[in-house]
């Protein structure tokens, strides 16, 4: 879907901010990415696709959530610096205010057996979702070999072996990042 | 007021472990919340990660919950801000530089290899989550029949993760828990 033709004028807060209010209110279940495309690319037309997958790599390289970042990102290229901030607040709100009531809701009815039943059966099912997280996420990351034993290393280290996690984000990661350094050795300051 | 600033200290220091998504976070968030600080039980901090699970927006907004248990509204906006501050300063710098970054060689190396670390760290998570959920084979077949789903289907995960839920009640009806 490329229907980019001249860009739209740029939306006002108000607007930028209720469509990532409704995004953030309607968006169901974890996929936020699909929700974002959706609203802005399908529906808005404030992107194109080809910027979309850019600023989910952006994303999805920083630490952050894919879906707070795509928010600061999106909200920053239609309306700046309060673009951005109007965006996560947004995309944040309804979300923080169930949780909070959540927190609020488990202090009165928590130790209560069936609710407790109900919350030991979702996270039972939540460990299955986490699985799936992870192996779709292996799918588009894991390349070589190599790959799967930093992984492994990683999750031993941390679970097992209860290494904390800067020690293994900076051991492995620098270990990890070398391994897959650039090695074009024909190109001279071609940046490839 | 302390413990609003552990609040601030502990979920900014988290906010920086969130590669490859809020999960990496997780054995950390355990670390810190359960054992050092004492401000949830482990199946307490499994029950509000599990309900983030199934709220909209991004799927870490229990950390409200969290700061709501040690200082009510404060507390809660104090995790939130504290949680997503860092990262988004981050990310917004980033993205007005992009431009440069985009085609700076290191650039697909450092994606692949935090990508592997990423996908290390989440592992983990789902290790250590599994230990305080999966107690015993019924609880350890509704995982897997959630993963199989959710692996094999395009359906929403809410579904699934309520009928988890759903079927945890009727594992308490019978006696089976």
């Amino acid at each position: 879907m490329s229907d980019a033709e001249a860009a739209p004028p740029p939306p006002s807060l108000g607007k930028l901010f209720w469509v990532f209010l409704v995004m953030g209110a309607t968006s169901l279940g974890g996929g936020v990415v699909a929700y974002l495309r959706t609203g802005l690319v399908v529906r808005q037309r404030w992107l194109d696709d080809l910027t979309f997958v850019e600023l989910l790599s952006i994303s999805q390289t920083l630490p952050g959530l894919n879906a707070t970042n795509m928010s600061i990102l999106v909200g920053d290229r239609l309306r700046g610096g309060m673009g951005a901030l109007v965006a996560t607040l947004g995309m944040c709100l309804p979300g923080a205010i169930l949780m909070t009531g959540a927190a609020f809701a488990y202090g009165i009815g928590g130790d209560d057996p069936w609710s407790k039943a109900f919350l030991h059966g979702i996270a039972a099912g939540a460990v299955g979702l986490i699985v799936v997280v992870m192996v779709q996420l292996g799918a588009k990351v894991l390349k070589t070999p190599a790959d799967y034993l930093f992984v492994a290393a990683t999750a031993a280290a941390v679970a097992f072996f209860k290494v904390s996690v800067p020690i293994v984000l900076l051991a492995a990661g620098a270990i990890a990042i070398w391994w897959h350094r650039p090695r074009d050795r024909d190109s001279k300051g071609d940046p490839k | 007021m302390k413990q609003l600033w552990d609040l601030a200290g502990v979920f900014a220091y988290l906010s920086l472990l969130t590669v490859g998504g809020g999960m990496a976070a997780f054995p950390e968030l355990k670390e810190l919340t359960v054992n050092t600080y004492h401000w949830v039980t482990f199946p307490e901090l499994l029950h509000f990660y599990s309900l983030g699970q199934l709220s909209p927006g991004p799927n870490m907004m229990m950390v409200a919950s969290i700061g709501a248990v040690v200082g009510h509204i404060p507390g809660a906006i104090v995790a939130l801000v504290a949680f997503f501050l860092p990262t988004g300063l981050l990310t917004f710098a980033v993205g007005r530089l992009w431009t440069h970054l985009a085609t700076w060689r290191w650039r697909p190396a450092i994606q692949t290899g935090l990508g592997s670390v990423a996908v290390g760290l989440v592992l983990a998570g789902a290790i250590i989550m599994g230990m305080g959920a999966i107690t015993d084979v019924f609880y350890g077949a509704i995982g897997l029949a959630v993963f199989l789903l959710l692996w094999r289907t395009k359906i929403n995960p809410a579904y699934p993760i309520i009928a988890s839920g759903l079927i945890g009640i009727g594992m308490h009806y019978f006696g089976l828990s």
